[in-house]
């Protein structure tokens, strides 16, 4: 692989960009691989690079039904934040937090890694209080936050409608300034070409239709390409998690849901940080092309549909209205959605399952796209050693048969009720 | 938008309903522990036909089974809950 550099660059210049070389390979499968990881999306490329870059595997296998990064790792809103208030959530996302901060670097490829800021909006005493309590909660374990008041909020976004008779009027906030968002496409490609350059090869068009089991034991996978050994296998395809694990016999504490976004023509810099409000659930942020990109409730029903419903669409674009007036002019050009894993306690699966040589990836809810590196980092230590990474082990799937539920929103078990 | 026809009030817009639950993780009064964790915690989720239990909450407020398609989101069938319905 030859490695991307501005000099490189500037050569190409002068001899018509001719040196351009795929930036991954398209090998034919294998008979046999050590790690089969299904699902070539962020989570799934890390995993195989951190295989490969951490622990020095090199018979690894990505296996992807489409193209690499075309399920939800391309249907989100790439916020990138850590400031969850449960310890086992804010612990891992920051680890991923830190690994975005060099991601670039790691990887020579431009993932547009932008930290400028995820402020959450407080808009009542009651949500200031929890907002403090949140940002507390994070610095005990050495985690940016800073509460802000209402004139700095107003500093930071002087679009936002801060008049008291506002729909939504706002208090203050919390902020996490090394929070903000990145290029979602760029994530998956640096990681797939990352990967391929040490030695794993990345199958795609490669549905997995079934495992091949030895007993209970998985000891391979049917696809679409024929059959494919493995030593031990995971699922890393979040939003069909249920699907998948059904082929094994497992039943998951998910339901599939829809999550939509949207986002708007491009406009000069408008919006500073991403802005989010959870009492609201409404997500805004300016992409680097100058589009305002809205993200909102799920469609809190179950479904597999890869489209959204108006309903749900109408919401959050009214919520954005109502906290940044200004955007009324702009005109929607696109909106996508993803099918999301909502897991029974709205954290994340990582680990074991009950199946010798299965593991599984996925109940992401709404964090799967800023979890993508730590995700991977750890998810490739449980495949590599076949014990969680301190910082997944609380993720584990049995947790919800212990009553060791990690429930930030304090919600229970419905998805649709959080 | 999905239009549900409520076994009461006949066919009516989605945004009257509210999804609540699947059928199969209703947890019976007398359930054993691992009998409601599985029903609680466990779901086929199949990419496919579900029963589902909604109800007409902005309308006649009754509870109803649907029989829905969950990628195209065809609904096949909707019924009242009754004593007869539930496990």
């Amino acid at each position: 692989m030859s490695r991307y550099s501005a000099l490189g660059l500037l050569r190409g210049a002068l001899n018509g960009q001719k040196h351009w070389q795929p930036a991954w390979r398209d090998p034919e499968p294998k008979a046999h691989y050590e790690i089969i990881i299904i699902g070539g999306g962020g989570h799934g490329l890390a995993t195989a690079y951190y295989l490969a870059k951490v622990h020095g595997l090199r018979n690894i296998a990505v296996l992807e039904k489409g193209w690499l990064g075309g399920g939800n790792t391309g249907r989100n809103t790439t916020i990138v934040r850590s400031n969850y208030r449960l310890e086992p959530l804010h612990n891992f996302y920051e680890f991923g937090l830190k690994l975005w901060h060099g991601l670039s670097d790691e990887l020579n490829y431009n993932v547009m890694f932008s930290p400028r800021g995820a402020m959450f909006l407080g808009h009542s005493d009651a949500d200031m209080v929890k907002l403090a309590e949140r940002g507390d909660a994070m610095r005990c374990d050495g985690i940016d936050a800073d509460l802000m008041t209402r004139d700095e909020v107003a500093k930071l976004e002087p679009l936002l409608d801060m008049s008291r008779d506002a729909r939504f009027p706002i208090q203050g906030g919390l902020i996490q300034r090394r929070g903000g968002s990145a290029r979602h496409d760029a994530v998956a490609w640096g990681y797939a070409r990352g990967a391929d350059s040490l030695g794993v090869d990345i199958i795609q068009k490669c549905e997995v239709t079934g495992f091949v089991r030895d007993g209970n034991a998985v000891v391979g996978v049917e696809t679409t390409r024929g059959r494919i050994g493995a030593g031990r296998v995971g699922i890393c395809v979040a939003g069909h998690s249920g699907h998948v694990a059904a082929m094994a016999g497992l039943k998951l504490p998910v339901e599939s849901q829809t999550l939509q976004a949207m986002v708007t023509e491009g406009v000069k810099p408008m919006i500073n940080s991403v802005i989010m409000s959870q009492s609201l659930h409404c997500y805004i942020s300016q992409s680097d092309k100058g589009g305002i990109v809205f993200g909102g409730d799920p469609d809190n029903w179950p479904s597999y549909a890869q489209r959204g419903h108006p309903m749900v669409m109408e919401g959050a674009v009214a919520q954005g209205l109502a906290l940044v007036p200004a955007l009324s002019r702009l005109r929607m050009v696109r909106t996508w959605s993803g099918v999301t894993d909502m897991s029974f306690d709205g954290a994340p699966i990582i680990g074991e399952t009950p199946v010798p040589n299965l593991y599984i990836n996925g109940g992401w809810c709404y964090g799967g796209f800023k979890a993508t590196p730590a995700s991977g980092w750890t998810y490739a230590h449980t495949l590599a050693t076949g014990k969680p990474h301190p910082l997944n082990a609380p993720f584990s799937l049995d947790r919800f048969e212990r009553g060791a539920t990690i429930d930030e929103t304090g919600s229970g078990p419905m998805p649709n009720s959080r | 938008m999905m239009q549900i026809t409520c076994p009461h009030c006949g066919p009516r817009a989605q945004s009257e309903f509210i999804y609540e639950r699947t059928v199969d993780s209703v947890v019976p009064l007398d359930a054993a522990p691992e009998q409601a964790m599985a029903a609680l915690f466990s779901r086929t989720n199949p990419r496919g036909v579900d029963e589902e239990i909604w109800r007409h909450t902005y309308g006649c407020r009754a509870w109803l089974i649907m029989t829905r398609h969950r990628v195209t989101n065809e609904i096949s069938a909707t019924r009242a809950v009754g004593p007869e319905a539930l496990p």
